[in-house]
């Protein structure tokens, strides 16, 4: 890739726009499944009775709906992410690839 | 209950009170992780499980062969061509990913002590979303057979190709003992045939797979054992479900009357009875100790995204698009596998726990706790129905090792021969005859270590696998993609230290000090469970020293690559095609 072609790139809004939301969506999400993740890890190390207290009558406990819930989390974050790459990451990487593709073909 | 295949001290979970913390925790490593399938005794011979295996064995031998006929250059045998969909990579990650002992291990682990072995299914999932936002589409827009490609890619080659080749190879081998003595294991139970048979049946088996149908024989395989293992594991929690009138609350309650019913068999007292049943509803003695169970979930969550033969399936789609959907699809169904063993688990102590028919004379399971999944498949479907969950439960191995050995041919023929020794300039022809050779060799070694390992612990295996790839491969991997400053010195020296220290505090921790190795009780020099928290730690930290100390003239070339690397990882433009690559 010459230095022409990036810097047209660089310059681009669609890149700028692609770079910054792509970054700060991973990043915030990275962040969102670490926390969830480590809490599980550390209400299991610091506090068991919470997640052997009973939710009502019967025997089911508050570990299970947790346990489940990071399970459903970790997966719906995932896809939540992928669903807006689809769209909207895409819609941007092609408009660079586009401007990049015409300006080539002119030169 | 010393038959267990788990190895001898998983029984100790359910009753923490007596098992010390390591030995509880290198079995827990050990079955969650699917290494060790400890000693296990010879079954009677299982006709139609080997016969469902055959037909298995059968099938995919069809497949490889018309996988052998579009299999002609290096891309295809890397690669698969680059045509294969993000929803048929999903599967096959899923089918690279569902080890044998995930099923067997995790369901026996919940039936075992309830709420702990859903701390490990946990454990296991956690690392695709890490793998979706940070590397998935970054991998496919950068590399193009291995994740050298993407970690070198504005490195100087040679350095940082024998990192990645020592840090895939190294991971490989001990990833590939584990899969041979769990065969080697396995076989006895399911089929009732002997050890050596299954290392040979495995070993064999992998290398025709590999060797005629490359990434396109290896992809269908783990598809269709990934595609077997869902449904029948599906088949089996529906079942249990379906019992109680789908509600869990039934089931669990169920659970509780049963565990409470045996502890008042072994003369406990009501009050302790109920107790020790309740207790499998909520955490037990899997975390004690806060630093090992945060250590160790680095090294589950960050070594999914260093695992060499799990990259690899990125550069298998023909875009980044395809590489995104294909986490997404794996991360569902590696979420949805772990729910249905953990109601398999619990179906376990319904229906298997209590059933004469399944347990020997000292009240244990037949064949061990590892046998949980398949008796219930035995309680639930009938004797073919075990078969095909045999079966299936043995085909998985297969598909892993298939993977495994892929990835460390192309280790070999791509970085090390293609790039290190015949500097880029190796033609396609020669790199395929390279990794052929090489997935001959690696077949040889995996049987011989399978053999020679056969009455060995190896607990740690697959527990250090994935901490030397939390350790060495993803530091070096993220840090070339996401941080400009980083170069060439950097990175080699830091994943050095990142896999030197992972393995080294591996083999003084308890579980290979103490257990492997037969020192004393309480004389390994480091105490927790895994080295992740430290060896990745390490490995960041030297891999930043390094870099900000690098004045070298190379440095200033690493440094400047990195905007076309950025532009090129963000975009794709530039990015490796789908055949041609």
């Amino acid at each position: 890739m010459d230095d022409n072609l990036v810097r047209q790139v660089t310059a681009h809004p669609s890149y700028q726009a692609l770079k910054s939301r792509r970054n700060a969506l991973g990043l915030w999400l990275t962040v969102a499944m670490l926390v969830v993740f480590y809490g599980f890890i550390l209400l299991v190390a610091f506090n068991k009775p919470l997640l052997a207290t009973r939710i009502g009558e019967g025997v089911t406990t508050l570990g299970m709906p947790i346990g489940l819930a990071v399970i459903v989390f970790t997966v719906v974050i995932t896809v939540f992410y992928v669903r807006r790459a689809n769209s909207d990451f895409d819609r941007l990487a092609a408009e660079v690839q586009a401007s990049v593709a015409k300006k080539g073909g002119r030169s | 209950m010393s038959r267990s295949i788990l190895g001898v001290r998983t029984p100790l979970l359910a009753t923490a009170a007596i098992a010390a913390l390591a030995a509880a925790l290198a079995s827990g490593v050990a079955y969650a992780a699917g290494a060790d399938l400890g000693q296990a005794t010879q079954q009677a011979t299982n006709w139609t499980a080997i016969g469902m295996f055959g037909i298995f064995v059968a099938f995919t031998l069809w497949i490889t062969k018309w996988a052998a006929a579009k299999t002609k250059s290096a891309a295809d045998f890397y690669t698969g061509g680059g045509g294969i969909t993000g929803f048929q990579n999903g599967l096959a990650i899923a089918g690279d990913y569902m080890s044998a002992a995930s099923f067997l291990g995790i369901s026996a682990a919940v039936m075992v002590s309830g709420f702990d072995g859903l701390i490990f299914s946990i454990g296991f999932l956690v690392g695709w979303p890490i793998v979706t936002f940070l590397l998935a589409e970054r991998l496919r827009n950068l590399g193009k057979f291995t994740f050298a490609d993407v970690a070198a890619f504005r490195f100087e080659q040679t350095p940082i190709r024998l990192f990645a080749a020592s840090g895939t190879l190294v991971v490989v081998a001990f990833y590939l003992i584990a899969q041979m003595v769990g065969a080697g294991q396995l076989i006895k139970l399911l089929f009732g045939l002997e050890y050596w048979m299954a290392v040979i049946i495995v070993g064999g088996l992998m290398m025709v797979y590999v060797l005629f149908g490359g990434m396109t024989a290896t992809t269908w395989v783990q598809i269709i054992k990934a595609v077997m293992l869902l449904a029948g594991a599906t088949f089996m929690a529906f079942m249990v479900l379906w019992q109680f009138g789908f509600s869990p609350e039934a089931m669990f309650a169920k659970a509780v009357e049963i565990k409470t019913g045996l502890a008042t068999t072994a003369g406990k007292s009501p009050e302790e009875a109920a107790k020790q049943g309740f207790s499998i509803m909520g955490p037990g003695g899997f975390v004690k100790d806060p630093i090992s169970a945060i250590s160790f979930g680095m090294a589950l969550m960050f070594g999914t995204a260093g695992l060499p033969h799990i990259l690899m399936r990125f550069f298998t789609v023909p875009n980044a698009r395809e590489a995104r959907k294909s986490v997404a699809w794996a991360t569902g169904w590696i979420g949805y596998f772990y729910i249905l063993t953990f109601i398999i688990g619990f179906g376990a102590i319904a229906f298997v726990l209590t059933n004469p028919g399944f347990l020997d004379a000292k009240g244990g399971l037949i064949g061990g706790n590892n046998m949980a999944a398949v008796h219930l498949a035995n309680a639930v479907g009938g004797n073919v129905f075990m078969g095909f969950i045999s079966a299936v439960a043995f085909a998985t191995i297969l598909a892993v090792v298939a993977g495994l050995t892929l990835s460390g041919a192309s280790a070999v023929s791509h970085d090390l021969y293609g790039t290190v020794i015949k500097k880029g300039k190796a033609d396609g022809a020669s790199e395929l005859k390279v990794s052929r050779i090489t997935t001959l060799c690696l077949g040889v070694i995996a049987v011989g270590l399978g053999i020679a390992f056969e009455k060995q612990n190896i607990a740690f295996m697959v527990s250090l696998a994935f901490a030397i790839a939390a350790s060495a491969n993803f530091p070096v991997l993220i840090m070339s993609v996401l941080w400009k400053g980083c170069t060439t010195r950097g990175a080699v020296i830091g994943g050095f230290f990142g896999l030197v220290s992972s393995v080294a505090l591996t083999v003084v921790s308890p579980a290979v000090w103490e257990v492997t190795l037969g020192n004393a009780k309480g004389s390994a020099l480091f105490p927790y469970a895994s080295p992740a928290l430290f060896s990745m730690t390490l490995a960041f930290f030297s891999i930043w020293l390094f870099s900000v100390l690098d004045n070298s003239k190379r440095a200033s070339q690493d440094r400047a690559g990195f905007l076309a690397q950025q532009v090129r990882s963000e975009t794709g433009i530039g990015a490796a095609g789908a055949s041609g690559h």
